[in-house]
């Protein structure tokens, strides 16, 4: 850590931005110093990836300045913050799948002889790139054949080649394992010593502290304060990101006494040798009216592939499904749906949320789905479940109108939540709702999970982190290379050491 | 902003300026080009010629926004206008009484049905087997002329029919039949899109097809709908092309009709990407289109420069259309370049 007498590389002074409708930055300060990694903290809407895109050239600013390097800046595009010396790293991974891996870390600077790509040298410069972060990968493999964390690495590499002085990791660890994420700690430390400054953006409180020097923090828009990482306690952290007391997320911790299930009827959905090939093996599975049941295991372990046979977003090429008792054959999205079945899939962005339609037409669109085309949903019940599922759910901003694509991902979960709700469905599948979103909106959705299985909706709910997975659920499966390898009632004894036990030994000791 | 600058961001505001330059430039050409008079009952003049030779195109257009909308594109519907034409008119020439209403009205019918099949076969090509739209619909675009000429046995078929003949030169309340057939459809498919859900589940199947999938909506069977809907209407343009000329020359109906259609929809502001589309823009692109090639006979352009001169305005329009360019515009009027400041150590 250096000391707080440097220059900043960064200096932005009262930043602004105006999208239609809503203040996303409001009059903002915020420094970077060399040599530090600086956590960027907020809730979901706070202005996090706002103040971000405003860094990097993707946003205009209406006013306040830009000062990189001692020069002001008006940045005309991403290419234009690159020049300066800013680059990004997104959550997902900006790079091209089917090129090879020195053919991503050195695109646009590949090394030429006589106007030619002199490929073999181009190749030997990426190795050394990648080696300087200890990635000892081929750099003839194509990128696909990497796993997602080795893609992160192979994306700070390329940061590299253009000498970034400001690297920026928005979420770079919402899909990692412990492992992984040791591993880019590391590469981020060995940086930090050269001097970059990094601006670190996670939702995961331990990891800001066990690798952050500094903190800002957003709250709806306007800056809350810059903070020492270490003189500055979690529970306080938290406060000043929602700027409320914990009650929401200390409610919780009490609730944990789970309201026995009754499990004596028929269950609403029973999966008998479900399974389709290359996908996940045939697995039984009993889920009852309000019953929540959790999905663990790793990332690839066949959680969504499960899911989604459950749905019928993939069809199933074994065994039977049983809803309400009665076998039924799920062949399409559209199948689920009419057996009061929905699915909200892990990827908010591809699959999830319509960019371009406003928050209604993306509310609407489940309900209108389930009724077809030519009978419309009146525009006056419409606007009575939009306007009930924005207020009930917190959906910010609170307009209708908004373009869907502009709200924080939080939010695109609150309006895809609420698109499934409005169908008023029996069984509703969760597939990680809680990634990439902030502690206030991850406690709102969970204790709206529990409320919902208390009135009687059945839920499966996945999730990446285990203490969730436990504190919600009423019985689990535990998934592990596509397999459902143990099934377990949830109950005080049961700690994440018992369910991580269970992963790795693959069901054996259970 | 002002309402001035706000009115020039619409993106109406140029097609519809050029529109407005073409119509004057006419006139001043000739001052009677404006004028709408009454002869034999039927309304006259430069705007209703323009509403009739509109109607094709118009027809074409509409079923293109609607493919578009879903990321796709029909390259087939000229040569669907030639089969259309074929089939329809090599009824009426074999029947017996080629003047008859129910002759038209059966050899019409055989025509929509060729047509229905095409665009079942299209939709297929497309919405099952997942194929690319540009190349799914381009098997249709060369084999379909070849496939009229089969329908015609390789010559010009011309009739002569009244009620066909009607079509495209007849009259009703004073205005053409056939820019009432166009403004019909037009009207009903405006209706349907917006009145139903069709509009926005086609849109929302545009922008993004597996969260609609995902989300329940029945992407496979909307995309194969507006490929049916495509070709049914590329099938009526026909009728009216053919009854224009009376004869069904499979070489040149609706040549190159597809690039004027995909050109309107896009001046009308619907992108090429899918997704949000607008019907009344499609009218103002079509309108523009005809305008032009009407215009630059009246105007007397040579006829070796028309093209270079088409080309001219689509360009001006689609530039200052473009965000590109209004961004730069804008940019240039409000500020200088950046200045680079110290700041102190």
């Amino acid at each position: 850590m250096t000391e707080q007498s440097t220059t900043p590389i960064v200096e932005m002074t009262g930043i602004s931005i105006t999208f239609p409708g809503v203040k996303a930055l409001d009059g903002v300060d915020f420094r970077l110093l060399p040599g530090e990694v600086h956590a960027l903290m907020g809730e979901n809407g706070a202005g996090k990836s706002t103040l971000i895109k405003a860094l990097t050239g993707v946003y205009g600013i209406d006013s306040g300045r830009i000062v990189v390097g001692g020069v002001e800046q008006v940045f005309s595009g991403p290419a234009a913050a690159q020049a300066a010396g800013v680059s990004t790293v997104y959550q997902e991974v900006n790079l091209t799948d089917n090129l090879s891996v020195a053919e991503n870390v050195m695109l646009g600077h590949e090394i030429r002889r006589f106007g030619i790509i002199d490929w073999h040298a181009t190749r030997k410069a990426a190795r050394g790139y990648l080696q300087a972060l200890n990635l000892d990968i081929d750099p003839r493999s194509s990128l696909s054949s990497h796993s997602l964390a080795v893609q992160q690495l192979v994306a700070i590499s390329r940061a590299m080649v253009v000498d970034a002085r400001v690297l920026i990791l928005d979420e770079p660890t919402s899909s990692l394992d412990n492992d992984e994420v040791a591993r880019l700690f590391d590469v981020i430390r060995t940086l930090r010593e050269r001097g970059v400054a990094i601006l670190f953006v996670s939702h995961f409180l331990d990891q800001i502290y066990a690798i952050s020097d500094r903190l800002t923090v957003l709250r709806n828009g306007t800056l809350v304060g810059e903070y020492r990482t270490e003189e500055l306690p979690r529970v306080e952290l938290v406060g000043k990101m929602i700027g409320r007391e914990l009650e929401v997320l200390s409610e919780l911790e009490t609730s944990s006494e789970r309201a026995v299930v009754d499990r004596t009827g028929t269950p609403y959905l029973q999966a008998i040798g479900v399974g389709r090939k290359g996908s996940i093996e045939p697995f039984d599975l009993d889920i009852f009216p309000g019953e929540i049941v959790g999905l663990a295991g790793l990332l690839g372990s066949g959680r969504t592939e499960l899911a989604r046979l459950l749905y019928g977003a993939d069809h199933a090429d074994s065994g039977e499904t049983r809803v309400a008792g009665e076998p039924v054959r799920l062949r399409n999205p559209r199948a689920g749906l009419s057996r009061s079945i929905v699915f909200s899939s892990e990827s908010r962005k591809t699959e999830g949320i319509i960019g371009d339609l406003t928050v209604r037409e993306n509310i609407v669109l489940g309900l209108q789905a389930e009724r077809g085309w030519l009978r419309r949903v009146p525009t006056k019940k419409a606007d009575e479940v939009v306007d009930q599922y924005i207020k009930a759910l917190g959906v910010r901003p609170a307009n209708p109108d908004a373009i869907a694509g502009n709200l924080s991902g939080g939010n695109q979960q609150k309006v895809l939540l609420a698109r499934w709700l409005a169908t008023a469905p029996k069984l509703l599948i969760l597939d990680e709702p809680t990634r990439g979103i902030d502690v206030g909106a991850k406690a709102e959705i969970q204790k709206l999970v529990a409320e919902l299985a208390s009135q009687g909706m059945s839920v499966v709910f996945i999730s990446a982190e285990l203490d969730e997975v436990l504190r919600l659920s009423h019985r689990i499966a535990v998934l592990r290379d596509r397999r459902k390898v143990a099934e377990l009632v949830n109950s005080q004894d049961v700690t994440t050491d018992v369910v991580v036990d269970l992963i790795a030994s693959g069901g054996t000791s259970a | 902003m002002t309402g001035l600058a706000q009115l020039t961001r619409h993106r109406l505001f140029w097609p519809i300026v050029a529109l407005f330059v073409l119509l004057l430039a006419s006139t001043l050409k000739h001052h009677t080009f404006i004028e709408v008079t009454i002869r034999d009952g039927h309304l006259y003049g430069g705007p209703i010629d323009i509403l009739r030779r509109s109607s094709i195109l118009l027809l074409v257009a509409l079923g293109m926004t609607l493919v578009i909308a879903t990321r796709g594109i029909d390259l087939s519907v000229g040569a669907v206008m030639a089969i259309a034409g074929a089939v329809t008119l090599s009824q009426i020439a074999d029947s017996p009484d080629p003047g008859s209403l129910t002759t038209v009205a059966l050899a019409m019918a055989t025509g929509l049905a060729v047509c229905l099949v095409i665009g079942v076969f299209n939709g297929f090509l497309v919405a099952v087997l997942g194929i690319q739209p540009i190349i799914a619909t381009l098997v249709l675009m060369t084999a379909g002329r070849g496939i009229a000429m089969l329908i015609t046995g390789g010559q010009i078929t011309t009739v002569t029919s009244a009620p066909y003949k009607a079509l495209a030169s007849g009259f009703w309340l004073g205005l053409p039949i056939a820019a009432l057939i166009a403004g019909f459809f037009f009207a009903v498919v405006a209706v349907v899109t917006r009145r139903t859900a069709l509009g926005v589940l086609i849109e929302s199947v545009g922008i993004n097809p597996v969260a609609s999938r995902l989300a329940g909506v029945r992407a496979r069977t909307i995309i194969w709908t507006v490929y049916v809907l495509c070709a049914l209407f590329a099938c009526i343009a026909g009728f009216l092309q053919s009854s224009n000329i009376m004869a069904a020359d499979s070489n040149n109906a609706g040549l190159f009709i597809e690039l004027d259609a995909i050109l309107a929809v896009v001046i009308g502001g619907t992108s090429l990407a899918g997704g949000k589309f607008s019907l009344t823009g499609t009218l103002v692109g079509v309108l523009v289109i005809t305008t032009l090639t009407l215009s630059i006979t009246v105007i007397g352009i040579p006829v070796n420069a028309v093209s270079l001169f088409k080309a001219l305005v689509v360009i001006v329009v689609c530039l200052l259309q473009s965000p590109v360019v209004q961004h730069k515009l804008r940019a240039r009027r409000r500020k200088a370049a950046p200045v680079p400041v110290e700041v102190p150590a």
